[in-house]
């Protein structure tokens, strides 16, 4: 067999050249493996690449919903303004949230933009929508599905987590949006990077028999 | 190769063609310069999980897929599975006291309850110290790199205590932890919890009361059966006697990666009957002790493909399953035994995988029976004999005595026969032995040097007795959101969702609302007997007392419960390490009357 026909046989049809460069991060970071770095575009209409802009080196808080959600949106985002608003001038600055739609088809930039002015969400919250083809991605990276095939299809009873996580030190997590915001507020915080992170991560663990005392 | 379900089949022959490929495109000559070029190898040398050269694959977006990671190949069977080491006392200094030492680095917590009175019954306590750390060098397995782990005095598991009925002891488990762990998982707070222990609230691990490096807190387990206060001569009511438990961490939102990475343990309650003396006369029991008395730590875990270390799915909020099988930190250990009984203590330290094992002589195709003795650490009424296969949810624990007189040379292996595809619980199937997953290889051939003087007693203590009942909580075990609650709620450590006033008893009433999600509810503090599973009377394992309820889908099971000689809160939860990081607990409080 010529080398190019075993190629071709073992990886199938290859993706484009330029589509497999444009997902390929930039930059790198514990998750630049892990997540594609899709373009998509913020509810005031900017383009940015989802893992070069939005996760690498950050502290996120991340959820799903979509603009004509009548359950669980209305209040988880009510829910998520008041944490923003504890955490006063932080998102946006070294914490930051975005919020993904679930029905890009439906949800653009300007829909998106309306949604934000009509809850009273301040700035450095931003809303994201995309291919969705990417989105879909996107949801089963970030942990947002259901192993019942039935009820992961039905979006109006998708998932009511926010993804916490912090690039740097590559600590995620997830808990329900509509607990008590202080609640909320509690666990955005332990994920922020410890002080002595950067000089101690360096440091290799002192090797220990099994069973060898402290 | 074990394997583990339909899907992980079909894994398996991917995986295989995987490799044939990447063995094609080296022997057709293709240099590690060309798969750079074309690229199909990153930087650091690994191929990319692309779909026919890695069983990792995805699609050209990435796309995870729906098959759980897949751990590197491994030879069972290559090193002996290690006996739990027995702790040691040390001298603590400064000295334990009741009043936590802040000063001296103790964690807040609240004052030791009947303190003084148990110094004054019991004397001192025989004290230990439990040190986590991040440890690394540890060996699952002789064909994976060492691993960085979560350890208790640089073990895992952790040491075995040996404790005895009438003598108090005192752990001080101390942090050392970093308070993030290697590769992203396991935070280093801890609040430990020995499992069934009849401890007081401020000993017993409550998840909220987790504390940083270098902190430590002196847990006191007075040792006491439950009924101190009714049964004031005998210390308790020797019918509420405990034997196998277990201790862990059980820092909130983070069990799953705590306990994952290593922090988890055995403690062996012996007394006057149980004694670790085969050879004492009746009444003790004189079931299989010492070298006969073996703890087993079933653990699944996963470990990166690539790079071959321990993996843990920070994205997966259902369950996680592992595809390696660990005994007492060993993949796929052998045991060698002599051709006599054995009591096995076996505890399914999770995250999330139920096991059903199976003893099997593959010399005569055969199952051998055992005797099932204990559940959850209790010993039944009588022991269940002929059994040849045992369910263990995860934190149950099933003590078991199999003898292996006359199959010297056989080829024995413990199998788990049941099929689970996710963290929802196991699909109910029953795999053929050919099929079976295989934890433990047994082999038999060590001399029998003296005759085998243990026995399996006819009965062992019978239950303490039901009473009516004034109070009656119905919980309803349910998904909502993708998440879990308890009637409707997450767990939030500040809502006494129950108040229970000392010195009473209750009827529980668990039930499945969840779809297709089962549940192992474990209630801390005081064991229940189960009235009713289904309406129907317990099967004869599960007629003794317990601490976790194996809630399966669609059931109801009533409990009954006393709550005695301490008060303060404590915890219920699913013990599905995930689901209970993901809210599904309450708290529960015992108050004075």
């Amino acid at each position: 067999m010529k080398r190019r026909e075993l190629l071709a046989n073992v990886l199938g049809p290859t993706m484009p050249a330029e589509k497999a460069d444009e997902l390929k991060p930039k930059k790198s970071g514990p998750r630049a493996g892990y997540f594609p770095n899709f373009l998509l575009r913020t509810h005031e209409g900017k383009e940015v690449r989802f893992y070069d802009d939005l996760i690498h080196g950050k502290h996120v808080v991340i959820n799903f919903f979509y603009a004509d959600c009548q359950g669980l949106c209305p209040p988880a985002t009510a829910n998520l303004i008041k944490v923003q608003e504890m955490l006063k001038d932080r998102i946006g600055k070294d914490i930051f949230f975005y919020t993904i739609t679930l029905r890009p088809e439906q949800d653009t930039p300007k829909a998106l933009n309306d949604y934000v002015r009509m809850h009273g969400t301040k700035p450095g919250w931003i809303y994201l929508t995309g291919r969705p083809a990417d989105i879909e991605v996107l949801r089963q990276k970030l942990g947002f599905t259901d192993p019942d095939p039935v009820l992961d299809k039905d979006k109006t009873s998708h998932i009511g987590n926010i993804r916490i996580g912090n690039e740097l030190t590559d600590v995620w997590m997830s808990y329900p949006v509509l607990a008590k915001p202080k609640h909320l507020v509690k666990r955005i915080l332990w994920l922020e990077t410890p002080k002595d992170y950067l000089a101690d991560k360096g440091r290799v663990p002192k090797a220990k028999s099994p069973g060898e005392k402290q | 190769m074990a394997y583990i379900s339909k899907r992980n089949r079909r894994r398996e022959k991917e995986r295989r063609n995987a490799t044939k490929n990447r063995r094609e495109l080296i022997e057709a000559g293709f240099t590690r310069r060309d798969l750079m070029k074309m690229g199909l190898i990153g930087a650091t040398g690994m191929l990319l999980p692309i779909k026919g050269l890695s069983a990792r694959a995805r699609d050209p977006y990435g796309r995870r897929p729906l098959d759980d990671p897949e751990s590197p190949p491994t030879t069972p069977w290559l090193e002996e599975m290690p006996r739990l080491q027995v702790a040691q006392p040390v001298v603590l200094s400064p000295a334990p006291q009741r009043v936590a030492n802040t000063a001296a680095g103790e964690a807040p917590r609240a004052d030791h309850q009947r303190w003084d009175e148990f110094v004054a019954r019991f004397g001192a306590a025989v004290t230990y110290e439990n040190v986590a750390a991040q440890t690394s060098g540890h060996i699952l397995h002789p064909e994976l790199p060492t691993q960085t782990l979560f350890s208790y005095n640089g073990q895992v598991p952790g040491p075995l205590f040996h404790s005895f009925y009438g003598q108090r002891t005192i752990v001080r488990f101390r942090n050392n932890l970093p308070l993030i762990g290697f590769d992203g998982f396991g935070r280093g707070e801890i609040s430990t919890h020995l499992h069934n222990g009849h401890t007081a609230s401020e000993s017993d691990g409550f998840p909220a009361d987790f504390y940083a490096a270098p902190k430590y807190k002196d847990h006191h387990y007075p040792n006491i059966r439950a009924g101190y206060d009714q049964f004031p001569d005998t210390a308790g009511d020797h019918r509420e006697t405990l034997n196998t438990l277990w201790y862990h961490d059980h820092r909130l939102d983070f069990t799953a990666q705590n306990t994952y990475k290593g922090l988890a343990g055995m403690y062996t309650l012996f007394d006057e009957l149980d004694n670790n003396d085969e050879t004492s006369p009746p009444p003790a029991f004189g079931l299989p002790s010492g070298e006969f008395d073996v703890n087993i730590v079933f653990q699944d875990r996963v470990f990166d493909e690539d790079n071959g270390r321990l993996f843990f799915d920070k994205f997966n909020d259902d369950g996680i399953l592992g595809d390696k099988f660990l005994a007492n930190g060993k993949i796929q250990p052998f045991f060698r035994v002599r051709p006599r009984k054995y009591r096995l203590r076996l505890l399914n330290a999770g995250p999330s995988r139920f096991y059903q094992f199976f003893v099997r002589d593959k010399t005569t195709n055969s199952d051998i029976p055992f005797a099932v003795i204990a559940n959850d650490g209790n010993l039944l009424p009588a022991p269940v004999l002929n059994q040849t296969s045992v369910r263990i949810a995860v934190a149950e624990r099933i003590d078991i005595v199999i003898d292996f007189a006359g199959r010297a040379g056989h080829n024995i292996i413990l199998q788990n026969r049941l099929e689970q595809e996710d963290g929802r619980g196991p699909t109910g199937d029953i795999l053929s032995p050919s099929e079976a997953m295989e934890n433990i290889k047994f082999k038999v051939e060590l001399p029998l040097e003296s005759p085998d003087p243990s026995r399996i007693p006819a009965a062992f203590r019978p239950n303490p007795p039901l009473e009516e009942v004034a109070v009656q909580r119905t919980w309803r075990f349910d998904r909502s959101g993708g998440n879990w609650t308890i009637n409707n709620q997450i767990f939030d450590e500040d809502v006494i969702r129950a108040t229970v006033v000392q010195g009473t008893a209750e009827r529980w009433v668990l039930q499945n609302n969840s779809g297709g999600w089962e549940h192992p509810v474990h209630i801390h503090f005081e064991e229940f007997q189960i009235l009713t599973r289904n309406g129907n009377l317990p099967p004869p394992v599960e007629r003794g007392r317990k601490d976790v309820a194996r809630l399966g889908r669609n059931e109801t099971i009533r409990l009954f419960m006393r709550f005695r000689d301490f008060v303060g809160r404590y915890p219920m939860h699913c013990h599905n390490t995930i689901h209970e990081d993901h809210a599904m607990m309450l708290r529960w409080d015992i108050v004075h009357p």
